[in-house]
């Protein structure tokens, strides 16, 4: 029974620790087009630079599932160099801006040091301590010797993955778990199934490789694998916190709707059923906000049934995730049973 | 010369916060042991290493002083796991959200526990607080460890320092945490090397003072203790760079600086400027008006009082847990410390007069 | 014990002006100490046991003085404009009773608010005494004056004024009362001016210079109804900081403290105060410097006319102090 284990957090490790911000996901690429030769047929880059690999089961009347996860990670863009190794930089995706002053980033293809500083708190005056810190007045350092870097470079959180017991923290954990899960999938992927994996770019600004790829691959479902964020937090006034969103430590969450899509009922039913017959713990995601591929996926062509499953996380988009490992076995656990038992009469009926 | 960013790595890879500064310490006394006649503790936890003058005593001393402790957090409380924080010296909220840290815990054996600090989303916290900066008391630190784990392991009052690792920058610079103040500490270090080679007829007490984050209380005690006859803060100092570019701010780079003032004696400050122009170090000036926000505020006014100077080594980012630090500056202020000390001849006192 | 708090609570003797407490003090250790005098600060300074090989000068510091306010101005028709005399706060003045050091007893009110919301300020309240005029008021610029409030029993619980720091007082007195030998040479100091900032520590300090100090004062709690996030609580025994305001207790002698109270059974918090400092720190920086600690007694509405602590744990503060003071320090 194929399972997470320290080889697997060891690709999961190279994985956070590469620089793949939306649109310039290569060094992720690289890490995943060698971890899938020789698993799977079809191996091709398109023109978006997704990875799109085709494993191609055995047994009659298989269906054609898309699995999703998405390379790219949120970070930043310098856009103007001013001299003494001090760039502006603008943000690629969602990231509060709260989260960008005092923090250690790496730059551009060769991963140099910088640093994003902010004005002495001596220097401050009572009435400024009261804004937040404007990204206009944000800078990248790299120091002053100037160096390889221009506008144009992109650059990460410098955070290195470390575990500590049950304890993962790491930066882009989302959705690099997704990128690990569906590697590990495709490595044990099943014979009563076409596994049609796609392996996308720019989810974070729009959706846009799962879109091209749902085109191509033309489905019979599509299922994303991603990180959702967990604000299983203690609310201010100790009262119970009813918008935690998931909770670390109870499993997989399955999507029931996000503000992308209204997940097929059926699959959600399909992947509940698999966590009570084989004792795989998982959560319900509250419904409301956010999105994954599956937005871009269930609308392309003629629609195409839909489902998201994901791996809790705490500290979505800033430079250090949390997460529990326990919580990405069983991830990777469900998702593999559920597909072992996938037959074509979980579509059968009408969309109910 | 010695390469000393080997060892200011290793210091800034080292808690010492103020009040705790035990780790730094055994450190810097490591390091100075074979510079200095002698090493001691103060009572409250500063660093004396004393280097002799030659001939016979006994000689007047003049005492440089750098503080060791660093600045960061500590544990107020324990809630579901999460661990509710204060600020052990002046620490700015707002350069918080997402830092990685560590938690030194105590309750079960000694622990280091990774975590990171946290920003609540708006909703849990109270209304009027929303997109703004949150202050202090509403963050955590998540270790992600399960709540039960955390409250057998951590006690209330146990520190949490910065993890940021010291990064090596371009044209020679270093960026980490705590640099304030321990690149002075390694400028002391680089003027216990030159001087181990030369003679000097003073008495130099090097002094890595003890919670100068905190109401400069270690130079109080050591300045009492050790009675010198003059005194050297060294301490970092404002560097221009983003959002800092005014009156106050020295470049980075271009050399310590000499802080006037009030603060500072006249004559004290003349003497190492002219012997910082006549061996072409180059050095900045800088202006405190008031106190200097150093040790030296404290030292000048101890017992009878004492002459004191204020040398700055500039820096970026000052309390954050990327401040940034030229090597060549650190270099620069300990060859002038050295030269300074090694000319002091026995009647530089008589010299110190207040009305030329 | 209770009668001691009480007596104590209900003297009179705002910061600079101590002479009352001092001689209610000095009555109670008398027959107590080995010796005792009073400095030019007016601190009292009682001496007990000498220093054996195993022991150390020690200094215990509680504050004798509470905070009040000092007459500025005396009106035409005989009101009274004040300022504060430490941390006042403005919420607790109206409908307030005062007593000036001459037994005049007085209430405090302000100017008319426009806006019923705002608190008033110190500038824009009064004391009225009953005088008509200011040839007839019995008060003076200068003079001062304590909140006036009796002390309440309830059992578990005792209310008074000043428990900041006549609570921590009675439990030096206590301790002394009970002591029965020590290794060291102790200096129970009853310290005046803590609330203008810590002064009598400072000399007195200066003067004993003592190889480790401790002062015994209140500390807040965040047991009070949407209150602050403190973890210390009434009820869960006498708290050993670690941190407050204004200095950082050593941690040899942080763990030395509950070490000795693990030993001994007794109930112990460890407590960080975000605002606000005590007598320890101008102890922890008299001459060379002085490794210091503080036993805090848990009390909730400090500032207030009505501070509220807990019986147990103002007896486990007697307890801890006393087992701390007797054996030799561990650290």
């Amino acid at each position: 029974m194929p399972t997470i284990g320290n080889a697997q957090i060891k690709l999961l490790e190279k994985l956070c620790n590469a620089s793949a911000v939306s649109g310039d996901e290569g060094q992720v690429r690289r890490i995943v087009l060698e971890e899938l030769d020789g698993h799977a047929q079809d191996i091709r880059v398109d023109a978006l630079g997704n990875v799109l690999a085709h494993c191609r089961g055995s047994g009659v009347k298989r269906l054609r599932v898309m699995l999703s996860a998405h390379m790219d990670e949120v970070g930043m863009m310098l856009v103007e160099d001013e001299g003494d190794g001090l760039f502006r930089f603008e943000i690629v995706g969602n990231i509060d801006v709260r989260q960008l002053p005092g923090k250690a980033v790496l730059v551009g293809k060769e991963n140099l040091p910088g640093v994003i500083g902010a004005r002495p708190i001596h220097l401050t005056t009572t009435e400024e301590l009261k804004h937040n810190i404007p990204l206009e007045d944000l800078r990248i350092d790299i120091g002053p010797g100037g160096g390889k870097v221009k506008p144009g470079d992109r650059a990460v959180f410098a955070t290195r993955f470390q575990r500590n017991g049950p304890v993962l923290i790491a930066k882009a954990l989302d959705d690099r778990f997704g990128i690990a899960t569906l590697l590990e999938l495709v490595k044990n992927s099943l014979p009563n199934i076409d596994l049609l994996a796609a392996f996308t770019v720019q989810e974070e600004i729009g959706l846009r490789g799962a879109k091209v790829a749902a085109f191509t691959f033309e489905p019979d479902l599509g299922i994303a694998v991603d990180a959702t964020p967990s604000y299983d937090l203690p609310d201010w006034e100790a009262e119970e916190n009813i918008s935690y969103n998931t909770k670390l430590g109870l499993g997989p969450a399955i999507y029931i709707g996000d503000s992308a899509t209204l997940y097929d009922p059926r699959l959600v039913r399909w992947m509940a059923d698999t966590s009570k017959a084989s004792g795989i713990p998982c959560q319900f995601r509250q419904p409301g906000s956010g999105g994954t591929d599956a937005g871009a996926i269930h609308r392309s062509r003629a629609g195409i049934p839909s489902l998201t499953i994901s791996v809790p996380h705490r500290y979505s988009h800033t430079a250090a995730s949390v997460a529990r490992l326990d919580d990405w076995k069983n991830t990777f656990a469900l998702l593999h049973a559920a597909l072992t038992r996938l037959t074509p009469t979980v579509l059968a009926a009408e969309r109910a | 010369m010695t390469d000393i960013l080997p060892f200011l790595k290793s210091l800034l890879s080292t808690p010492g916060l103020s009040g705790y500064e035990d780790s730094a310490a055994d450190l810097i006394a490591a390091r100075w042991a074979p510079l200095v006649h002698k090493i001691s503790r103060g009572k409250l936890g500063s660093l004396h290493g004393l280097r002799h003058g030659s001939g016979k005593g006994p000689h007047p001393s003049v005492m440089i002083a750098t503080h060791m402790d660093a600045i960061g957090l500590m544990v107020t409380g324990i809630v579901d796991g999460f661990l509710r924080i204060t600020q052990v010296g002046g620490v700015d909220p707002r350069v918080l959200p997402g830092t990685l840290v560590t938690v030194y815990a105590t309750r079960a054996g000694q622990r280091s526990i990774p975590g990171v600090v946290v920003l609540p989303p708006g909703r849990l916290l109270p209304p009027d607080i929303g997109i703004n900066p949150v202050p202090l008391e509403y963050l955590f630190v998540d270790s992600g460890l399960p709540p039960q784990r955390v409250a057998d392991q951590v006690n209330i009052g146990d520190i949490v320092s910065y993890a940021q690792s010291p990064l090596e920058l371009s044209g020679e610079t270093l960026a980490g945490h705590s640099l304030d103040n321990r690149a002075s500490v390694a400028a002391l270090t680089v003027c216990l090397e030159e001087l181990h080679s030369r003679s000097h007829l003073w008495d130099v007490w090097a002094v890595a003072t003890a919670q100068e984050e905190i109401g400069l209380s270690g130079a109080i005690g050591s300045t009492f203790e050790l009675h010198p006859s003059l005194a050297i803060a060294v301490d970092v100092t404002f560097a221009k760079g983003p959002g800092a570019s005014d009156w106050r701010t020295s470049p980075l780079g271009k050399g310590p600086t000499l802080c006037m003032g009030p603060n500072i004696h006249p004559a004290l400050f003349k003497a190492v400027q002219s012997l910082a122009d006549k061996l072409e170090i180059p050095y900045g000036l800088e202006y405190a008006p008031r106190h200097t926000g150093t040790d030296g505020f404290a030292i000048q006014v101890i017992a009878e009082g004492i002459p004191t100077l204020v040398m700055g080594i500039p820096l970026r980012y000052m309390h954050t847990p990327v401040e940034v630090v030229a090597m060549k500056d650190i270099q620069r202020a300990g060859r002038l410390l050295a030269e300074f000390v090694a000319g002091l001849q026995p009647d530089f006192m008589e010299k110190i007069t207040w009305d030329n | 014990m209770k009668e001691l708090i009480e007596k104590l609570t209900e003297t009179f003797s705002p910061s600079g002006y101590e002479a009352a407490i001092r001689a209610v003090i000095h009555k109670e250790i008398k027959p107590l100490a080995d010796e005792i005098h009073v400095d030019a600060m007016g601190n009292l300074i009682a001496r007990k046991g000498s220093k054996t090989k195993t022991g150390l000068r020690l200094m215990l510091a509680g504050h004798m003085d509470e905070i009040g306010l000092m007459a500025t101005h005396i009106d035409e028709h005989g009101f009274i404009r004040f300022t504060g005399l430490g941390g006042i706060r403005p919420q607790a003045l109206t409908g307030g009773r005062v007593r000036f050091m001459d037994g005049t007893p007085g209430v405090i009110n302000s100017d008319r608010l426009t806006d019923l919301s705002k608190v008033p300020t110190l500038d824009q309240c009064f004391i009225d005494v009953g005088a008509s005029s200011r040839k007839e008021c019995p008060v003076m610029l200068g003079d001062v004056c304590a909140f006036e409030r009796p002390f309440n029993d309830l059992g578990n619980r005792m209310i008074a004024k000043s428990m900041d720091d006549r609570i921590g007082c009675a439990v030096m007195i206590e301790a002394l009362r009970v002591l029965r030998g020590s290794p060291h040479e102790i200096f129970f100091v009853f310290t005046t001016q803590e609330e203008v900032g810590t002064r009598g520590a400072a000399t007195s300090a200066f003067g004993v210079d003592p190889d480790l100090g401790l002062s015994i004062d209140v500390t807040g709690t965040g047991d009070t109804p949407r209150g602050s996030k403190m973890e210390v609580g009434l009820g869960k025994g006498p708290a050993v900081k670690v941190k407050d305001g204004g200095m950082l207790a050593d941690p040899r002698i942080i763990n030395w403290m509950i070490r000795t109270a693990d030993k001994a059974k007794i109930p112990c918090q460890r407590e960080i105060l975000e605002g606000g400092t005590t007598d320890a720190r101008s102890i922890q920086v008299a001459r060379s410097g002085v490794p210091v600690g503080c036993l805090s007694i848990p009390t909730r509405y400090i500032h207030s006319p009505s501070e509220m602590v807990d019986t147990e744990d103002v007896l486990n503060a007697v307890k801890l102090l006393v087992a701390l003071l007797s054996a030799p320090v561990a650290l």
